[in-house]
């Protein structure tokens, strides 16, 4: 008999070694994430996974599951936290939905939906930040970086790379390039990394491919982006 | 005619009368009126009072969203603008107009047909058909749209229903029906399925039908002023647009002509790549909107009218057989020459959407819409000009990028902007020949956005809709003092506050 935790009372199985947004979407549950993404080492940044285990605050994606815990997912209180802490997302950066190209297809956006964030609440930072098109083939609207620290992750981990880092703490960190002069154009990344496809927001874009998808073909056209979580994270590398 | 209204010789001596705001394309407008001790008015503007900004912000971001960005410059006809960037950055990756796949050509027709209909359905029925039907002085709570619907529910209904379908179109085209996207450099990224040209196909003969009962509406209602919808706001003046190479009517592509106001053509067939050379704008101290004017002429006698008027003075003829039997009974308003009656606009405007609705019968009877072959891509180039004739008239837009694909620089001549001397020149008739002398109503503010309206100016709906629009009126003596001040409030209710 395999070991269990429940999740919002439901009963759900796990395997040794899984973390609870693991073992959550595995059976079909999910829980908001950005900066987590199946088969990258969980980095616990964004906060949107935060669950409710035996009454203490955890990441879902950084916390091991583990037998008899009873776990809070979808309480109000936790939806409540998680629409501000994407409201926050929203005024911390410039995110304007109406014109940017990722738009329909943008986890940012598509869990805004999910949360049915209706307005940015807190007052907007106008934060006035760089577009680095220096590359032929790609650019980095840094307007548009949430510090989900997945292209980090991938040029190292999938990439073999070390294009990009986080640099700075609180409201001064930004995403750096690693090159002589700080430009995209004067690192080793290429249009097909795994860094460039994994930005779950319009950071960093493929360059001439904006709105070739029609309306109605989009990710999140079709389907909210648990139903897409669910079907699409559930292979694990 | 009325340029003496322009600027008063003493206005320090004169009763100032103001209309704040007034209803203009993206944004506030008012009107100022100069009175001398008689109520005759020495001095009459329309000021355009807004800054938008967009030439500027829109530098620094990718050329690829430029269609997308700043079809956000309006709610009402937003693909105009989406397809004037469209046109723009085709070039910057070096595809002219004539080496854009069939498809991706005739799929950007149809939705600017779709979208003329419904803005100029949208203009007529629900903004100006109350001052049309119940005249330019009616009881205020007559005049909007609610009003026209008890009244004429069919005639109400109607437009309606035309203004939905032209949004249909749209969205069908374009996924949807403000604001979608459709139009990419080079091309489009969908064509229709057949279930969407199906779709479509099945109230396209009642859509003509009803866009025939409009023209004869509008005919009736002209023909049976005739006097007044002569005169009223008329002024003679030379027109601007596109047209085909063959002269017919021509919404999307084609040459620049231009004509004078006994009807000779000034230029013909001018590309709109050089409009500069053609056209400069003059900026004057007291208003936010530029006068462009035929460098030819100078600005004095340069300035021009766009818009369906303009068009159909400018055009030889219309190749859809309804509206071109139309217009030819509206060329008959002018001796078969120009017609310059200001009020005629609105009869133009509805012949320009049986236009439309026969030419989209005709698109989606095409199979070249529903191919797949849509997109095409040539030699990087680094300025693109894209000019098209959107509802309220000649749109161009022009951009420059840089070897990284951003945008560095960008210049837009909007429509109404094109009709600002026009509109002013009608602001002064109307306040010469119908206000002048008179004491201060609210039927008379009316009169004066009567005027403005019939051209249509683009955020004219946002706030005269459902006679929603709040103006303020003062009468000012010579030492300043507020003498008279009229309030009207959004929800209609005029005050008369001292």
């Amino acid at each position: 008999m395999s070991e269990t935790i429940t999740i919002d009372g439901k009963e759900i199985p796990f395997k040794a070694g899984q973390t609870i947004i693991e073992a959550a979407t595995a059976a079909g549950v999910y829980i908001p994430h950005l900066c987590h993404k199946p088969g990258y080492k969980p980095h616990g940044s964004c906060k949107l996974c935060t669950v409710n285990v035996n009454g203490r605050r955890c990441s879902a994606c950084t916390f091991p599951a583990a037998t008899g815990q009873a776990i809070l997912n979808k309480t109000q209180e936790l939806e409540d936290n998680r629409r501000k802490i994407t409201q926050m997302l929203f005024v911390e950066g410039n995110h304007f939905c109406p014109s940017c190209e990722k738009t329909g297809n943008c986890q940012l956006q598509g869990v805004a939906y999910y949360l049915a964030m209706k307005d940015n609440h807190f007052p907007h930072f106008f934060a006035n930040r760089e577009l680095d098109a220096s590359h032929p083939d790609l650019l980095i609207d840094h307007n548009r970086c949430i510090f989900c620290n997945l292209c980090v992750r991938a040029s190292q981990e999938k990439d073999g790379k070390n294009v990009f880092a986080i640099s700075g703490r609180g409201i001064n960190k930004r995403l750096i390039i690693n090159s002589k002069t700080g430009l995209l154009k004067d690192s080793d990344i290429e249009v097909n990394d795994c860094a460039v496809q994994v930005c779950p927001t319009g950071a960093i874009l493929e360059k001439r491919k904006g709105y070739s998808t029609p309306i109605g073909q989009r990710i999140y056209d079709t389907q909210q982006i648990d139903q897409v979580s669910l079907t699409q994270e559930t292979v694990y590398e | 005619m009325y340029e003496n209204l322009e600027t008063a010789k003493s206005p320090e001596k004169l009763k100032r009368v103001v209309v704040d705001p007034v209803s203009r394309v993206e944004g506030h407008g008012k009107v100022t009126l100069l009175l001398d001790e008689n109520n005759k008015v020495k001095q009459a503007r329309l000021h355009i009072v807004e800054f938008r900004g967009f030439e500027r912000f829109i530098q620094g971001r990718p050329y690829w969203e430029l269609p997308v960005l700043v079809q956000r410059l309006c709610g009402i006809c937003p693909v105009s603008h989406h397809l004037a960037a469209a046109k723009a950055i085709d070039q910057l990756v070096g595809v002219d107009p004539e080496n854009l796949p069939p498809a991706a050509d005739k799929l950007r027709r149809l939705l600017h047909f779709g979208q003329v209909l419904q803005s100029h359905a949208l203009h007529f029925f629900h903004l100006s058909s109350p001052d049309l039907l119940f005249g330019f002085e009616s009881e205020i709570s007559q005049r909007n749209i609610i009003a026209v619907l008890n009244e004429y529910p069919d005639i109400g209904l109607q437009g309606v229903k035309l203004r939905k379908y032209g949004q249909e179109v749209i969205r069908r085209v374009s996924g949807k029906r403000i604001h979608g996207t459709g139009a990419i450099a080079g091309g489009m990224n969908k064509s229709l399925t057949k279930s969407e040209r199906d779709y479509l196909q099945k109230d396209i003969k009642q859509i003509i039908a009803w866009a025939q009962g409009s023209v004869a509406l509008i005919k009736k209602v002209h023909c049976s002023n005739l006097p007044y919808y002569d005169d009223f706001a008329t002024i003679p003046s030379n027109y601007l647009g596109l047209v085909k190479e063959n002269g017919a009517l021509e919404f999307y592509h084609g040459g620049i002509r231009a004509k004078d106001a006994k009807g000779k053509i000034i230029m013909d067939q001018i590309d709109y790549c050089n409009y500069n050379d053609y056209i400069h704008e003059e900026v004057r101290s007291w208003t936010y909107m530029k006068f462009p004017y035929l460098t030819a002429l100078g600005k004095e006698e340069g300035w021009y009218r766009v818009g369906p008027l303009a068009r159909l003075n400018n055009c030889d003829f219309i190749d859809t057989p309804l509206a071109e039997q139309a217009r030819v009974e509206f060329k008959q308003q002018g001796n078969g020459v120009m017609v310059h009656s200001t009020l005629a606009f609105h009869w133009a405007r509805l012949i320009e959407v049986l236009h439309c609705a026969e030419s989209i019968e005709s698109l989606l009877n095409d199979a070249d819409i529903m191919s797949s072959d849509l997109v095409t891509q040539g030699e990087k180039r680094f300025e693109g000009v894209g000019v098209i004739e959107a509802p309220r008239g000649t749109l161009f837009h022009h951009y420059e990028v840089d070897e990284n694909d951003i945008v560095t620089k960008a210049n837009l001549i909007v429509s109404t902007t094109s009709n600002n001397r026009g509109m002013n020149e009608s602001v002064r008739q109307v306040a010469a020949e119908y206000l002048s002398g008179q004491e201060l109503t609210e039927p008379l503010l009316n009169n004066l956005e009567v005027a403005i309206r019939a051209y249509d100016p683009c955020l004219s709906c946002a706030t005269h809709a459902v006679g929603k629009m709040p103006l303020q009126l003062e009468l000012v003596d010579a030492e300043g003092q507020i003498i008279d001040k009229l309030i009207k409030h959004n929800d209609g209710q005029i005050e008369r506050n001292l």
